[in-house]
């Protein structure tokens, strides 16, 4: 009898949101841009580098400078300079991001083996960008020096650094990224489903409707669980199937591990859903209640900055952002075959999260009730 | 009145008028007429027979498909911006800022109809003296009462004085009595020339215009005065009393008879509309030897279901259907006892006590706002009272088991479906959530598509559906369960007098087979059905009795067949006399 009930509960929750365009447009329009946003556009790298170069040394080192930049694929155009000011200007005008001047006498010092210098001008209100190229300039600079007479006598005992990246040896962008995806948009789908599906009861008046049937407050309260948490699960889905087939990011973990965390994962989201659901009487504060919620879980997640770079008193914060427990299981689970002791290490704090943000959910729509 | 303006030019003039949206049926159909000034023009006709459409497209704030729209002499494609300047319109929710005072908010429009400043404080006075608002100048236009609302939203139409006046229905929420002073101060305008059009939903209000165009589904059936289209019943109708309390019985048999065009419910009264020449029955099978039958005057809603081609029939498919409820022990089915709800420091519903037995319909009549909604709520468990109690076959529904909800329907005519859900999502959705399953929800729902004819439209989404199908789902989704007692929240409201004859006949089947009944609703003619009537004002119950009994209470010389709403007047009359002594 109550199975009775439930399903026909869940299958209306299921019908509204596929029937309504408006609902499907959610489910469908912004997984789609989130994913060409995130894995294309929002990029970390620094490519496409504009540089402008005023060298005042005539000599054979100067022009083999210019020409290894020239030659590395981060900068795409590189113009001369006749005067500092040209560079003043071309910085001003953000038409360059960095400038590199080479002294008179540069090709002349390294010849008589005497400490070579050039200067990097930089723009610092594009500071992270600066500071990669910078890291480049230099490289390049360092590499430059190492084919000098003196640099190769010395070569013998200077101390090489060989970097390797693990998990992710040619340090693609979309490695990283694409698995981050598969949680936010989790969040993103269940947070406004959820937070939806009571408001435009509430808003259209059906809700009262469900109040006077035989259902129980618990019955409706799995009823507008369950259905997100499945359409959620059906966006993790498609999102796990473009990471493998369509950016090729390696699947190295257990799917099974993946998805038993992801339940949880999905609880708690959806409990905030609720809550938000429970507190507004439009779809409008619904929505804004949503967006409210999901701005700053998302950077409090690790998703983009390391929550270790964040001050010690913010750290805190994130404890209670299943986003961020979740983030660690997708990329272990993709990148590394993360172990079940620490999928399980991370779920642990999801499900005491679901339990909070499920309990208060009720809590309040109960409250709402009355 | 109407002699007035009868000579003077037409002041708009629609010729062959055609409007679309999208692909479903034209919401105006080749409207052809002549609105004069000096008079009201009632545009009569339910929901969604076009209405607001037509006054829209004589705004020229929308253009007609087909035809043209010609007001004061322009054309609306042409020169919308001359009509706009003389014309003054009411949206059905005009909008006020509900944040401003009354003051501020005619400023404000005094300001957007650019009224020179020199004229405003005497154009200000005379508006406020005329709508009686002189005192609350300085209110929140949102804590006016829905009567003065229509009445500011009058003043600032009215800011310059226009000579066509457009108000799109402005009786709706505003109780009797502010609808009869909006009514005057319609009135007192024609006086001076301006033409009125006065759209509206009640038939009754018909009556009292001076031309009628009536509307439905798009066409116009009727354009010409009210009692030009009284007159087509003249004389076939009839009031047959002395029912013997089986008036619900006599009416269904009296329907299936060859020559009744049409019958209602009157307090314990049967009205009748026969067929042209034929007599209306008496005695016969029904040996009833105290019914008598009279001639009585006829009403435009009988005019309007005889041009129809009359009423449906009297039998309830439905109703022969269903399980009968033992009317056995005499207990009552509903009951409330001292009900109030306070929500902060406003008492929306005080001290509120009756008991409805089984079989009875019971009526919660009122204005919008008067606190019969919130009755309504506390006894089907969607309001927790703040003091009292109500309860339901001996449940209260608050507290107890679910279950005992399994026991009643529930139907708000406006709320109660999902509009994205299709005819049949909708009956298995709430086919299961009243738990029914296998056979027995297979065959109710047969059984509703054959009684209501769902077949053809049962994957039509529900939002999509005209009003009158909307209604007979919701119906059909509140009893799918079979429940012994039914809640109906304004079950009719705007719906067209055919569909809701029907709705009637299924409604009185029911309680024929010991269904109870509790129906709110702010309609007069509703309330003839009811056995009996709490009318219910600010939140307080002033009289409760059968519809003839308040009928009966206010008889007098001058008056003596007075309507429900005559009725309901006098006794808001009586208890605010009462309340200021």
């Amino acid at each position: 009898m109550w199975w009775a009930r439930l399903k026909a509960l869940i299958v209306k929750e299921l019908l509204a949101v596929l029937r309504d365009p408006r609902a499907r447009l959610i489910l469908v329009g912004p997984p789609i841009v989130q994913l060409l946003v995130f894995a294309y556009a929002a990029t970390l790298e620094v490519k496409n580098v504009d540089l402008m170069v005023l060298n005042r040394d005539s000599g054979h080192w100067g022009r083999e400078l210019v020409q290894q930049i020239g030659g590395s694929p981060t900068f795409r155009s590189i113009s001369l300079a006749n005067s500092p000011n040209d560079v003043r200007l071309a910085i001003d005008s953000q038409r360059v991001l960095a400038a590199l001047e080479i002294g008179p006498s540069f090709s002349r010092d390294i010849e008589a083996g005497r400490p070579a210098e050039v200067q990097v001008i930089l723009d610092g209100r594009r500071s992270n960008a600066s500071q990669i190229v910078s890291g480049y300039l230099s490289r390049i600079i360092g590499a430059l020096a190492a084919e000098t007479p003196a640099g190769e006598h010395a070569a013998p005992m200077a101390v090489t650094v060989e970097a390797r990246n693990w998990f992710n040896p040619n340090l693609i962008y979309q490695w990283f990224m694409v698995p981050n995806l598969v949680a936010s948009i989790a969040l993103l789908i269940g947070l406004i489903v959820t937070a939806l599906s009571v408001a435009r009861e509430r808003e259209l008046g059906t809700f009262d409707q469900l109040i006077v049937s035989p259902l129980r407050t618990h019955e409706i309260l799995l009823g507008k669980l369950i259905p997100p948490m499945m359409i959620g699960l059906f966006h993790i889905t498609i999102y796990i199937l473009a990471a493998v087939f369509v950016f090729v990011v390696p699947l190295r973990g257990s799917l099974f591990l993946l998805y038993g965390s992801a339940i949880f994962y999905l609880a708690a989201v959806v409990g905030v859903g609720l809550f938000i659901s429970a507190l507004s009487m439009t779809q409008q504060q619904a929505i804004l209640g949503a967006f409210l919620f999901m701005v700053p879980a998302m950077l409090l997640s690790g998703f983009a900055t390391p929550i270790e770079n964040m001050p010690a008193w913010l750290q805190p914060v994130t404890l209670v952002n299943p986003l961020r427990y979740f983030l660690v299981i997708v990329k272990g689970v993709f990148l590394k075959d993360l172990p079940v002791a620490e999928v399980a290490r991370q779920t642990v704090p999801l499900c005491l999260i679901a339990v909070v943000t499920l309990s208060s959910a009720a809590w309040l729509f109960r409250r709402r009730l009355e | 009145m109407s002699a007035a303006g009868v000579d003077s030019a037409p002041f708009v003039r629609l010729t062959a008028v055609t409007k679309r949206f999208g692909r479903a049926p034209p919401a105006l159909d080749g409207i052809e007429g002549i609105v004069r000034g000096g008079r009201i023009t009632g545009l009569v006709g339910p929901d969604g027979a076009g209405k607001t459409t037509l006054i829209r497209l004589m705004t020229g704030l929308m253009l007609p498909d087909e035809g043209t729209v010609e007001v004061l002499g322009y054309d609306t494609r042409r020169q919308p911006a001359a009509i706009q300047a003389a014309v003054g319109y009411m949206p059905q929710r005009f909008g006020l800022y509900e944040d401003l005072s009354v003051q501020e908010n005619l400023e404000l429009y005094a300001d957007l109809r650019g009224l020179a400043k020199g004229e405003r404080d005497r154009t200000f006075a005379e508006l406020l003296q005329f709508t009686d608002l002189a005192r609350f100048t300085t209110r929140l236009a949102g804590k006016l009462s829905g009567g003065m609302k229509q009445k500011l939203g009058l003043a600032c139409a009215l800011l310059r004085k226009p000579q066509l006046l457009l108000l799109d229905e402005p009786g709706v929420g505003v109780d009797p009595i502010s609808r009869r002073d909006l009514w005057r101060m319609v009135e007192n305008l024609t006086e001076e020339g301006i033409g009125v059009i006065w759209s509206t939903a009640y038939l009754e209000e018909a009556e009292a215009c001076d031309h009628v165009f009536l509307l439905n589904q798009g066409r116009l059936l009727f354009s010409g005065p009210p009692r030009e289209m009284t007159a087509r019943v003249e004389d076939r109708v009839f009031r047959l009393s002395g029912t013997d309390g089986r008036r619900r019985h006599r009416l269904a048999r009296l329907l299936e008879r060859e020559g009744v065009v049409d019958g209602v419910i009157q307090g314990e009264a049967i009205r009748l509309v026969m067929k042209p020449g034929v007599t209306p029955p008496l005695g016969e099978d029904e040996s009833v030897a105290s019914s008598r039958t009279a001639a009585t005057p006829p009403r435009f809603e009988d005019a309007f279901i005889d041009m129809l081609g009359g009423g449906p029939g009297g039998r309830s498919k439905l109703a022969e259907t269903q399980r009968s409820f033992a009317v056995g022990d005499g207990k009552p089915v509903i009951e409330a006892r001292g009900l109030t709800k306070r929500f902060g420091d406003f008492t929306a519903a005080a001290d509120i006590t009756f008991d409805i037995p089984r079989g009875e319909i019971f009526g919660l009549l009122g204005p919008n706002g008067a606190g019969k909604s919130t009755t309504f709520k506390m006894l089907c468990g969607l309001l927790k009272p703040s003091a009292g109690e109500g309860r339901v076959a001996g449940f209260d529904l608050r507290r107890d088991a679910p279950e005992a909800r399994n026991r009643l329907g529930y139907m708000a005519q406006k709320f109660s479906l999902y509009g994205d859900l299709s005819v049949i999502q909708n009956l298995n959705f709430f086919a299961g959530v009243y738990g029914l399953s296998g056979i027995t929800k297979r065959e109710r729902i047969e059984l509703m598509k054959e009684i209501f004819d769902f077949r053809p439209i049962l994957d039509l989404s529900a939002k999509d559906l005209p009003l009158g199908l909307k209604q007979r789902l919701a119906l059909a989704c509140a009893v799918l369960h079979e429940p012994e007692v039914l809640f109906l929240d304004e079950p009719t409201s705007g719906v067209d007098p055919i569909t809701r004859r029907e709705f009637w006949t299924h409604i009185n089947g029911l309680v024929e087979k010991g269904v109870t009944v509790l129906v709110t609703t702010h309609f007069m003619d509703e309330a003839e059905y009811c056995d009996r009537i709490s009318l219910i004002y600010r939140g307080r119950s002033i009289a409760l009795g059968s519809p003839d009994e308040m009928k009966s209470r206010i008889v007098r010389e001058d008056l003596p067949d007075p309507t429900m709403e005559d009725a309901f007047i006098a006794l808001i009359g009586a208890s605010e006399a009462e309340e200021a002594a």
